[in-house]
């Protein structure tokens, strides 16, 4: 792993007592892509303006490339950013709009068009130069604000929620594009999103937060298969991981909490489960069924079977699962080894 | 078409037309019918019982050409026009970004700077009329803190118009400035951000993103402005009633003083055309022209 390219070292951010982020430390390689996670007001966004020098932290420090940029003017920790409204200027044409920074840092005019017909390719938009933004659909004002972030080759770029505003269907092209981009240009990216699919799909890195504190860092594969703490393991899987309580297993000590996965969750005959449970509802999804499970003592329980299931709610089925596949919490949440 | 499609586009028109009636009545009563009757009685002579009114034609009109007086008030209301339109306008831009922006005690500013719109102007003239009085007043007072002799502001023909123009201006500037002000809340605020990150300087900002975003606004109060450089003569009662020696005359003034001091109605009809003529053909330009070139959200 390279050095770290960007630092934040113990970054906290208070409004009148009340908490913004608290205790945030992270290190960020360059060129690679970095998701902030988490549900709102968890503080990712937050972190993210600290970044950009939108706003100023109250405690701790925060590195570009080597530079304490902690104070610094937004301008001056030569980064870029993608707003989740994507803050284009409504009265300056795409080419105007893309170009604005360049123009602002008096970038000769031939260096420029070159710059912004490059910036205009690589984002798909070469002929829309003359349009304003209120003449765009929604996926191509947000492939403006890439173009104008790119445009400039910052080494850094921040991005606020910029699928947010898209549907679904487009969301899943622009989040392979935005991907590609990154990849293309070798820029580090930082990405804010509430969407785990968005976050795990497109990083290397996952920073998942909550009530303004760092839960868990890593890829996405170790948030999934290695959740830190049970808010990550209820947090990340679509189905989230089930939690039962110790006492409710056969075997297992009284102050744990075990955590298991939908895929390793089993149906079983009358008399050999490890559990019994009522089903709620049956989720059809195509290639595989999630069922709904209830229990007093668990949480998220969902069983995922192939194809399609019908089991009429309310009927009782008894469920078993693997040692090896089960995860286990202490008392505070904090993962601990199963025993 | 069919029978029942038919009648549904009537009905629609009827509709149409109901909603239409209450406005077109109360526009022809007030507006358009006195704007004809104008038109008509500014081409007749001045009736007396001995010489009934007769058609003139352009008689009246040639009249006020040829009077020094009227050439002397419309050039009074040019340079009155051409002074508070630019001059209320900036203040009002100027303040609505000092009072937009992240400052203490903003509630207290804005209610300030609104105040004499509050005001009757019949009432703001008088608090002026205080403060131009010879002597007493309190620019006299103030002036000879500093030694400087008593000035007469309303009473010589070089001052006159000035002191009308300060009075229009104060009066003006926290009216548009409250336009100003509701146009820049819906600047949303990320566009800031934006140019922040871009390392745009505050008047980058303001020169390239703001005043842009603010043009209609500015084209409404423009127009606004222009309306009341001809409409706003109540001070002028309190103040100079026009004078030193016309100095302070403006167009509506003397079209009042035509109309009911002298009862000489038909050149005061001339005159009040010639105005609808003037401020028509400004408004086109300035909706059409300026109005091509202004981005709308």
């Amino acid at each position: 792993m390279t050095a770290p390219f960007v630092v934040l070292k113990d970054i906290a951010k208070r409004w009148n007592g009340q908490l913004g982020v608290e205790g945030v430390s992270l290190e960020i390689a360059e060129g690679s892509f970095v998701a902030l996670l988490g549900p709102s007001g968890c503080g990712k966004s937050t972190t993210l303006r600290l970044l950009s020098g939108l706003e100023i932290p109250d405690e701790g420090q925060i590195l570009i490339a080597g530079q304490d940029v902690t104070t610094s003017a937004a301008s001056d920790r030569n980064l870029s950013m993608v707003f989740q409204s994507y803050a284009l200027f409504p009265h300056l044409s795409v080419a105007e709009n893309v170009m604005f920074g360049l123009k602002v840092r008096r970038v000769p005019k031939p260096e420029r068009l070159e710059k912004l017909r490059r910036a205009l390719e690589i984002t798909g938009l070469l002929g829309y130069e003359a349009r304003k933004p209120g003449e765009l659909s929604g996926g191509q004002r947000q492939r403006v604000a890439l173009a104008r972030a790119i445009v400039a080759g910052k080494p850094v770029c921040l991005m606020d929620e910029p699928l947010s505003n898209l549907d679904a269907k487009l969301r899943n092209s622009v989040r392979k594009d935005i991907k590609k981009l990154q990849q293309d240009l070798g820029i580090t990216v930082v990405y804010v999103t509430h969407d785990q699919t968005e976050a795990m799909s497109m990083a290397d890195m996952v920073v998942l937060m909550k009530d303004g504190r760092i839960q868990q860092v890593g890829t996405p594969q170790q948030l999934y298969s290695e959740p830190a703490n049970t808010f990550v393991a209820e947090f990340v899987g679509a189905p989230p991981m089930a939690l039962i309580q110790g006492a409710a297993l056969h075997g297992m000590s009284d102050d744990q909490t075990i955590g298991v996965r939908a895929e390793h969750v089993s149906l079983t005959s009358a008399g050999k489960g490890r559990l019994t449970c009522r089903v709620t509802d049956c989720e059809f999804l195509g290639s595989e069924t999630f069922i709904g499970l209830a229990h007093d003592h668990a949480t998220g329980l969902t069983l995922k079977a192939p194809g399609l299931v019908t089991i009429p709610a309310g009927d009782e089925i008894e469920i078993t699962f693997d040692d090896a596949n089960l995860h286990a919490f202490d008392k505070t949440g904090r993962r601990v080894a199963v025993h | 078409m069919s029978k029942h499609a038919n009648l549904e586009r009537r009905r629609q028109a009827i509709y149409g037309w109901l909603l239409l009636t209450p406005a077109a009545i109360l526009l022809s009563t007030f507006a358009f019918y006195p704007s004809l009757a104008t038109l008509f009685s500014s081409l007749f002579s001045r009736g007396t019982r001995r010489n009934p009114a007769e058609f003139v034609g352009g008689e009246n009109y040639s009249d006020l050409f040829a009077d020094p007086t009227f050439w002397l008030v419309v050039k009074n209301n040019l340079f009155y026009a051409g002074i508070t339109i630019p001059v209320s306008i900036f203040i009002a831009l100027a303040m609505a970004l000092w009072a937009n922006s992240k400052i203490s005690a903003r509630g207290f500013v804005r209610t300030a700077y609104f105040t004499p719109t509050v005001l009757p102007m019949i009432a703001a003239a008088n608090l002026w009329l205080f403060f131009y009085t010879p002597g007493l007043g309190v620019l006299d007072q103030i002036g000879a803190l500093f030694g400087l002799p008593s000035v007469n502001w309303l009473g010589q023909p070089e001052t006159a118009l000035w002191a009308i123009i300060i009075v229009t201006i104060w009066k003006e500037a926290g009216f548009f400035m409250i336009f100003y002000l509701a146009a820049l809340q819906t600047i949303p605020a990320d566009l800031k951000e934006a140019a922040d990150i871009e390392g745009a300087s505050r008047w980058t900002y303001t020169r390239r993103i703001v005043l842009p975003l603010l043009m209609p606004t500015t084209l409404f109060i423009m127009v606004n402005a222009m309306i009341n450089s001809v409409k706003l003569i109540d001070h002028l009662f309190i103040l100079t009633k026009g004078g030193p020696s016309d100095a302070s005359k403006l167009i509506l003034y003397y079209i009042w003083e035509m109309a009911f001091a002298f009862f000489d109605a038909p050149h005061a009809a001339a005159m009040t055309i010639m105005v609808l003529l003037v401020l028509g053909i400004v408004a086109a330009i300035q909706f059409f022209y300026i109005d091509k070139r202004t981005h709308y959200q």
